[in-house]
């Protein structure tokens, strides 16, 4: 398989599934538990997202890198604070950053 | 829920909701911008074209996705393999359109439009907005600004590998995660469902990471939702110092009582 059949059945594999969800009749969402199941699912995804991308950025092995999670405890401290989003990721860079620098 | 909606969207008083949906969605579209220069770079280093790396963001246009399929690439992996791994992570997409098309409700040719911009920020956005009327335009202001962002930063990237030092030494590599922690923070503090949920997903997810293929984890993860299936459970004996735990409210609890 050359790389160019990879990249377009990439690209139409994961249209399809984003599609798939859409058109997914709402009837499915009648059920109040089914709704909820819904509501929640972004809740987890994101949060799993967030843990292996902080502790797994291979997506393979755990690795727990001092800057990285800093720049995160930073993130949490300016949320906490409510600081304004951007500043929230300025924050977390800029900790993550700056350690890197320092150490 | 037809109510709420047409109350919400005449309401003259969410026009403050409707601006704030929409910097929350330009914010977004600056921050990933950032996330899209690292992705081109590492197109360019993976062995990609600068082409194939742009037609990927056009194409694909899911982060996790294109990072999974050059990840592969860049390691000499199976190209087949490469693919599902990358589609299957694009898998939770499908599972943020069940939701957003109760939020969207868009049909013909706009929801195949729509289609291609269901991914974790546009949902995240969305899904953080009050009603369906702010819902609706965090979307869509996410979607454009991302769609733009990302797309421009991929070529500008993919144009500049070489002289772009290591995203690392910027911090960059932190913006993903936070990103999603901004995004998720009203969702984590607002119940404790939402955050059993979310402590649920993220074990899930890490005590996976070893033994799973990359991407699939974050999939799995979704059965952690699963708990909105389970009916509330009442406490059944009220001393039980296992259910009080966790469930009752600050004022229920007396002091010397935990163990």
């Amino acid at each position: 398989m050359n790389v160019w059949i990879a990249v377009i059945a990439t690209g139409v594999g994961c249209y399809l599934l984003k599609l798939g969800g859409l058109v997914t009749p709402q009837r499915v969402l009648a059920d109040p538990r089914v709704r909820r199941f819904t509501e929640l699912v972004p809740v987890a995804l994101l949060t799993a997202l967030i843990a292996v991308q902080a502790l797994a950025p291979d997506g393979r092995t755990l690795e727990f890198d001092g800057p990285r999670l800093a720049g995160l405890g930073a993130a949490v401290a300016a949320l906490l604070l409510r600081a304004p989003f951007l500043v929230v990721l300025a924050v977390a860079a800029g900790v993550a950053a700056g350690l890197r620098l320092l150490l | 829920m037809n109510v709420t909606e047409a109350t919400v969207t005449d309401a003259p008083g969410n026009a403050p909701e409707r601006s704030a949906a929409v910097r929350d969605g330009l914010g977004v579209g600056l921050a990933v911008g950032a996330s899209g220069l690292a992705f081109g770079a590492a197109g360019i280093t993976a062995g990609l074209s600068v082409a194939q790396t742009c037609a990927l963001s056009l194409l694909t246009f899911s982060g996790a996705s294109q990072f999974a399929l050059i990840g592969v690439i860049g390691a000499g992996g199976n190209l087949a393999t490469g693919v599902m791994g990358a589609v299957l992570l694009g898998g939770r997409n499908a599972l943020y359109g069940l939701r957003l098309a109760d939020l969207l409700r868009v049909r013909g040719v706009r929801r195949l439009l729509t289609a291609q911009v269901v991914i974790d920020e546009t949902t995240a956005v969305a899904s953080a907005q009050p009603d369906r009327a702010a819902a609706r335009v965090g979307f869509y202001a996410t979607a454009i600004s991302i769609y733009l962002s990302w797309n421009l930063t991929t070529l500008l990237g993919a144009l500049g590998a070489a002289r772009l030092g290591d995203p690392e030494t910027l911090g960059l590599d932190v913006l993903g995660p936070a990103v999603f922690l901004a995004l998720l923070w009203p969702r984590l503090t607002a119940g404790r469902t939402e955050g059993r949920v979310a402590a649920g997903a993220a074990v899930i997810a890490l005590a996976t990471t070893p033994v799973l293929p990359a991407g699939v984890p974050v999939m799995v993860a979704a059965v952690a939702a699963l708990v909105a299936i389970v009916p509330p459970r009442r406490r059944r004996r009220p001393g039980s110092p296992g259910e009080t735990d966790g469930r009752s409210g600050p004022g229920e609890r007396k002091e010397g009582t935990a163990p």
